[in-house]
C-alpha cells in the first residue's frame, strides 16, 4: 500500500505535478519540507536583526526609509514561509520554540556582525544575491505553498539586491573613506557569502533525495559556481578587490575558478561559534518574551468581546 | 520666506521623523510577527510624512537646501518636536500610549490643515490624513487590548498613560509660530484640546483606563527645549553625517 502510493507520489513529481498540502507524501517529504521551509522562515526573521541594527543610523532619509521597507519586507517573508510551513501540519509556536531552543537552525550569514553603512549595500549586493541563487529554483519546487511563497519572495529579493547594489555604487563614486568602506566591507562579507550555498556537494547528504523530490534543482557546487561568475563582474563595475587570490577564470572550464572555503569556519559558526550566534538568538528570545504579556492581552481581550458577543445574542 | 510657517512646518516635520525614529527602533523586535510589520509601517509612514515636510520646508528656504539637511545638520536646540514623541519604547503600552495621544493630536490638526487656505500644506495634510486615520485606528485598538486585556497589561499601559500624560499639554499650548498660523491661516493648534480630551477619554473610558489628575504639563519642544532623550536621539540619527561630513550617500 504504501510502497505504491509512493509511487504514485514520484511519478507526480517527476511529471511536474505539484503535491499539495492534503494530498498523500512520504513522511519524509514532509519532515524535509518543515526542516527547510522553518529554517528559511527563522532566516529571513533573524536576518532582520544585522540589517536593523543601521536604521536608525541610515546616512539619509531616503536610504532610513528604503532600509525600513526591506527589514519590513523580511518579516513579511518570514510570514509567508511560516504560513507555508504550516499548511505541513505544524504550528509556528512551535517552529519558533525550535528556533528559540536552537534545535531548528538559520542561515548562518546572520551570525556576522554589521560594522559599518557600507554592509547594508554588501548585504543586499552578495548575501541576497545568494538568497536568490539559491531560491530562484525553488519558485518550481514541487510543493506548492512553498513554490507560490518563493515567487513573491524572489521578486522582493531581486528588488533588494538592485538596491544594495546600487548603494554600493554610491559609495564607489565617493570619497576615498566611502571606498575604503565598501573594500572594508566586501572584503567581510565574500566567503561567508560564498558559504551560504552549503558544504561541497560531496559533504552535502540530503542533496541528491532533496533533487528526486524536485525540492532542489541545482547542487549546492553549481550554484555556488554561478554566483562566482556573476559577481566577478560586478565587483569590477563597483572597482572593488575580491578577496581571493585563487580566483581567475579559466578557459577550459568556462567558469571562474576560486579559492578553497574554509570549512573549520564554516562548521564552527553552524555549531553556534560564530561572532553573533547568542547575541541573535538571545535578542529573538527576549522580543519573545517581552511580548508575552502583550500577546496575553490580546488573547485575553478576544476571549471577553466574544463572550459579550455571545451573551448578547443569547 | 515667512519663517514662522517654515518654523511651524519643521513643527510637524519634527513631530514625525523623532516618532518615526523610536517607532522603528520596534524592528525586528516586536511583540509577535504581525506587530513588528504593523510598527514598521507605521514608523515608515511617519517618516515618510516627515520627508514632505522637510521637502516642502527646503523649498521654501531655497539655497541649495535639501530635506537632509534639517534632520542631520541641526542641534537638539534647533529641533522644535513636541517632548512628548521623544520618549523612550519602555514597553509596548508605551509605545501605544504615546502614539495613542500624539494620533489623536495630529488627525485633529491635520484635519484643519486640510481645509487651510496654505496650499502645499493642505495637499500634503489631505494625502498625511488617511495613513493617519489607520495609526489613530491602530492606537486606539491597542488601547482597548491592553486596557482591557489583562490584569498586567491593565497595569502596564495605567502607568504609560500616568507617566506620559503630563507631556501632552504641550501639544495645544501654542508657540509663536503657531500663533501666527492661528492668524495667517486659521490653523489653532489651542482649540484641538476639547477634541482631543473628549476622543481620548471616550476610548479610555471602553479601555477601564483613568487619564492622572493634575494639570502641570511639561512644555519647551516646540521652543528647542528638549528631554535628555533627543540628543541620544539625534547621536545615532547623525552619526555618519558628524562622521564623513559632505558626502553623498
Amino acid at each position: 500500500m504504501e510502497a505504491s502510493m509512493e509511487q504514485k507520489f514520484q511519478e507526480k513529481i517527476d511529471n511536474d505535478i505539484r503535491i499539495e498540502p492534503k494530498d498523500w507524501m512520504p513522511e519524509k517529504y514532509r519532515k524535509t519540507l518543515i526542516r527547510q521551509i522553518s529554517q528559511h522562515a527563522h532566516s529571513e526573521i533573524v536576518g532582520m536583526l544585522p540589517e536593523g541594527n543601521w536604521i536608525t543610523r541610515a546616512p539619509n532619509l531616503r536610504r532610513k526609509v528604503a532600509l525600513l521597507a526591506k527589514v519590513q519586507d523580511e518579516a513579511g517573508h518570514g510570514l509567508y514561509l511560516y504560513s507555508a510551513c504550516e499548511t505541513l501540519g505544524i504550528e509556528r509556536t512551535e517552529l519558533i520554540d525550535q528556533l528559540h531552543t536552537g534545535k531548528a537552525k538559520y542561515s548562518s550569514i546572520f551570525n556576522y556582525p554589521t560594522l559599518t553603512w557600507a554592509d547594508m549595500g554588501t548585504i543586499g549586493w552578495l548575501v541576497d544575491g545568494a538568497a536568490i541563487m539559491n531560491q530562484v529554483p525553488l519558485c518550481r519546487c514541487s510543493y506548492g505553498p512553498y513554490a507560490r511563497a518563493m515567487v513573491r519572495v524572489c521578486k522582493e529579493e531581486s528588488f533588494h539586491q538592485r538596491q544594495g547594489y546600487e548603494l554600493l555604487l554610491t559609495l564607489s563614486k565617493g570619497t576615498p573613506e566611502q571606498k575604503e568602506m565598501l573594500q572594508e566591507s566586501v572584503n567581510r562579507w565574500w566567503w561567508p557569502a560564498l558559504m551560504m550555498f552549503g558544504p561541497n556537494d560531496a559533504d552535502s547528504p540530503h542533496t541528491a533525495q532533496s533533487m528526486a523530490w524536485k525540492i532542489k534543482r541545482f547542487t549546492n557546487d553549481e550554484l555556488r559556481q554561478r554566483f562566482v561568475d556573476m559577481c566577478v563582474e560586478q565587483a569590477e563595475i563597483l572597482g572593488v578587490s575580491l578577496p581571493d587570490p585563487d580566483l581567475k577564470w579559466n578557459e577550459e572550464r568556462g567558469h571562474y575558478d576560486f579559492g578553497e572555503i574554509n570549512w573549520d569556519e564554516f562548521w564552527n559558526v553552524v555549531r553556534g561559534n560564530g561572532p553573533c550566534n547568542k547575541d541573535r538568538i538571545n535578542t529573538r528570545v527576549k522580543a519573545h518574551e517581552n511580548g508575552q504579556w502583550v500577546r496575553d492581552a490580546a488573547s485575553a481581550y478576544a476571549k471577553k468581546q466574544s463572550e459579550k458577543k455571545s451573551v448578547s445574542v443569547a | 520666506m515667512d519663517k514662522q510657517v517654515h518654523k511651524f512646518i519643521l513643527q510637524l516635520a519634527d513631530n514625525e521623523l523623532i516618532l518615526g525614529h523610536r517607532i522603528s527602533e520596534w524592528c525586528g523586535h516586536g511583540p509577535a510577527l504581525e506587530q513588528d510589520i504593523a510598527l514598521t509601517n507605521i514608523a515608515l509612514d511617519h517618516v515618510g510624512q516627515a520627508r514632505l515636510f522637510y521637502q516642502l520646508a527646503a523649498e521654501m528656504e531655497g539655497n541649495g537646501k535639501t530635506e537632509d539637511d534639517y534632520p542631520y545638520k541641526r542641534l537638539e536646540t534647533s529641533f522644535y518636536n513636541v517632548q512628548l514623541v521623544e520618549h523612550e519604547n519602555i514597553d509596548f503600552g508605551y509605545t501605544i500610549v504615546r502614539s495613542f495621544f500624539y494620533d489623536h493630536f495630529y488627525y485633529f490638526l491635520l484635519d484643519q490643515l486640510t481645509k487651510s487656505k496654505h496650499t502645499a500644506l493642505a495637499n500634503i495634510a489631505k494625502s498625511a490624513i488617511k495613513e493617519v486615520k489607520y495609526h489613530l485606528r491602530y492606537s486606539s485598538e491597542w488601547m482597548r487590548r491592553l486596557g482591557d486585556g489583562t490584569e498586567e497589561s491593565h497595569r502596564r499601559v495605567q502607568q504609560a498613560v500616568h507617566d506620559l500624560y503630563p507631556y501632552t499639554g504641550e501639544m495645544f499650548l501654542p508657540s509663536t509660530a503657531d500663533e501666527h498660523m492661528k492668524e495667517a491661516y486659521g490653523i489653532d493648534c489651542a482649540s484641538i484640546k476639547e477634541q482631543w480630551l473628549t476622543a481620548v477619554k471616550e476610548i479610555l473610558h471602553e479601555a477601564t483606563l483613568e487619564l492622572p489628575d493634575g494639570s502641570w504639563f511639561h512644555k519647551g519642544g516646540k521652543e528647542g527645549v528638549h528631554t535628555e532623550k533627543l540628543g541620544y536621539i539625534l547621536t545615532e540619527l547623525q552619526y555618519i553625517q558628524r562622521a564623513y561630513p559632505n558626502m553623498q550617500w
